[in-house]
């Protein structure tokens, strides 16, 4: 007698465990979905999201770049190539710039290792292109007219660096001390 | 001569009828069920294809059509290239006896809603569903690969299983109704429906069914978590596609069959017997995504426990109730 209590107590388990599995289903079924549409609702991007690359110019409206090739260097995947060239003024510039897109991984590495400040990532993310040679950047794509990140800041003024006459001087920079003043 | 023409013009016309119904059926029910799946899980589902994914199957099949086919090397070539269509075909041919509406007279004639009024109705759809094994345990080893071969064992050992707890389960019902035909099982349950009379009969059908179709919690041959993709592993193109095909009209089949064997039918009050008849379809069918929604798969030894030791003794014991019920007081 004892195992048919059993039986029944363990049959009764079975449909009760079983019944509140299929409620559960049954209940999600009339709950409002928490997908998020994507080109319908797009989710605010992270202040630092990394995607696009852009080079910036400085507050004068000359390009930020120097090619030092320093982010090309640095990069992992190998995407940046470019050409160093010098102006008559003696100001070094990127006679061409490339950014291989389909190759880039966005690692944000080149943003780092950049001194003027040129080369940035913008949170545009939407590069998808049906043709892969789309994907290579030449300078005039990358080139835009503000300064990105850093409105104000210009590499040729904090470095102090003249493009001809006299040595510059560094912005901030105190006026050297009179070694013999203490003689006096 | 004139009436012989026109009973082959008529059974043409309701054989097409039937399968192009049974296939639109079947591909927008792989819809319904990416859908319902979704709403299931609190997503959309597929909601691009046209409004509300509406042409969602019209993307599938173009994709299924345009893309390769590729056959292993080593492959059977024969067997490889028939398995799918085994599936498919035997899950479609089921439907032929499968009556959906009432007898309908049209210039003195009387046409029968049903394509085939077979005598042995009962044993050509249970003979049908064993031949569905061949599709799926060839296909398994013409594949040259050993999840598919895996997959194509698993199939052939769980669906031989439970075809003795899926016949066993029937013989209530033929008990009560007196006849193996279809159409005479529809019409004994004028009165009422045989899940009031057979419920234990009813549940052993419908789990010796979903372990017959291989859905979810009894899909072993297919387990992609061990299998890849079981016994269609290495199948692509539209010859997966078929396998696709053959599975979700088992599964309009079996909803039919439900419905004629325990939900009376196209018997129903007020709307017209074929509304009623694809109403009790669709509802086994939700039923089944619904438990696809819930449960886990089984173990395979837990699946063989269920079928030997559980369901045939049952149905064993259900026949013996029911044989000395009708004895006694009488069908």
């Amino acid at each position: 007698m004892g195992d048919h209590t059993n039986l029944l107590k363990s049959g009764l388990q079975i449909l009760k465990g079983l019944g509140s599995g299929f409620a559960v289903t049954f209940r999600h079924l009339f709950r409002k979905p928490i997908t998020e549409q994507y080109p319908e609702f797009k989710r605010p991007l992270p202040a630092r999201a990394r995607a696009r690359i852009i080079l910036t110019r400085d507050p004068d409206g000359e390009e930020r770049c120097v090619a030092c090739y320093l982010c090309s260097a640095v990069c992992p995947v190998s995407c940046i190539s470019m050409q160093a060239a010098e102006r008559e003024d003696g100001r070094r510039w990127a006679a061409w710039f490339r950014i291989n897109f389909a190759r880039c991984i966005y690692c944000g590495l080149c943003e780092e290792a950049c001194p003027t400040l040129a080369i940035q990532l913008t949170s545009d993310f939407e590069t998808c292109q049906y043709d892969i040679l789309t994907l290579v950047a030449e300078k005039e794509n990358l080139l835009v007219d503000h300064g990105g990140k850093d409105k104000q800041y210009n590499y040729y003024r904090y470095a102090g660096v003249t493009m001809e006459g006299t040595k510059g001087s560094h912005v901030n920079e105190a006026q050297p001390v009179n070694l013999k003043s203490n003689l006096s | 001569m004139l009436g012989w023409t026109a009973g082959i013009i008529i059974l043409f016309v309701k054989l097409a009828l039937v399968l192009v119904g049974l296939l639109l059926v079947a591909g927008w029910l792989v819809l319904a069920e990416r859908k319902l799946l979704g709403r299931f899980q609190i997503r959309y589902g597929p909601n691009r294809a046209g409004p509300f994914g509406l042409l969602q199957p019209m993307a599938d099949i173009i994709k299924l059509l345009t893309k390769e086919d590729l056959m292993p090397d080593g492959a059977d070539r024969l067997l490889f290239l028939y398995a799918p269509a085994v599936v498919a075909s035997t899950a479609l041919l089921i439907f032929a006896v499968v009556p959906f509406g009432r007898d309908w007279t049209l210039q003195g004639r009387t046409i029968p809603m049903v394509v085939a009024d077979l005598n042995v109705g009962l044993l050509f759809v249970l003979a049908l569903s064993s031949l569905g094994v061949y599709g799926v345990a060839l296909g398994g080893w013409a594949s040259n690969s050993k999840y598919s071969l895996l997959g194509g064992i698993r199939g052939a050992a769980q669906m031989i299983s439970y075809e003795l707890s899926l016949g066993l389960s029937l013989v209530p019902v033929v008990m009560l109704a007196g006849s193996f035909s279809l159409v005479d099982i529809t019409r004994a349950q004028t009165p009422m429906p045989f899940i009031v009379l057979q419920p234990v009969s009813f549940f052993i059908f419908f789990v010796s069914a979903l372990a017959e179709i291989k859905r979810i919690p009894f899909d072993l041959p297919e387990a992609e978590n061990e299998l890849v993709a079981g016994y269609h592993t290495e199948y692509s193109g539209m010859r997966f596609g078929l396998f696709f095909l053959g599975e979700y009209v088992t599964m309009v089949v079996l909803g039919a069959l439900v419905a004629v064997f325990f939900l009376g039918g196209w018997h129903g009050p007020l709307l017209p017997p074929l509304i009623w008849f694809l109403f009790k379809v669709l509802l086994v069918v939700f039923v089944l995504i619904w438990t696809r929604a819930t449960l886990p798969r089984l173990r395979y030894d837990q699946l063989m426990n269920v079928g030997w030791k559980f369901l045939v003794p049952l149905a064993l014991v259900n026949i013996v109730v029911t044989g000395a019920v009708v004895l006694f007081v009488g069908a």
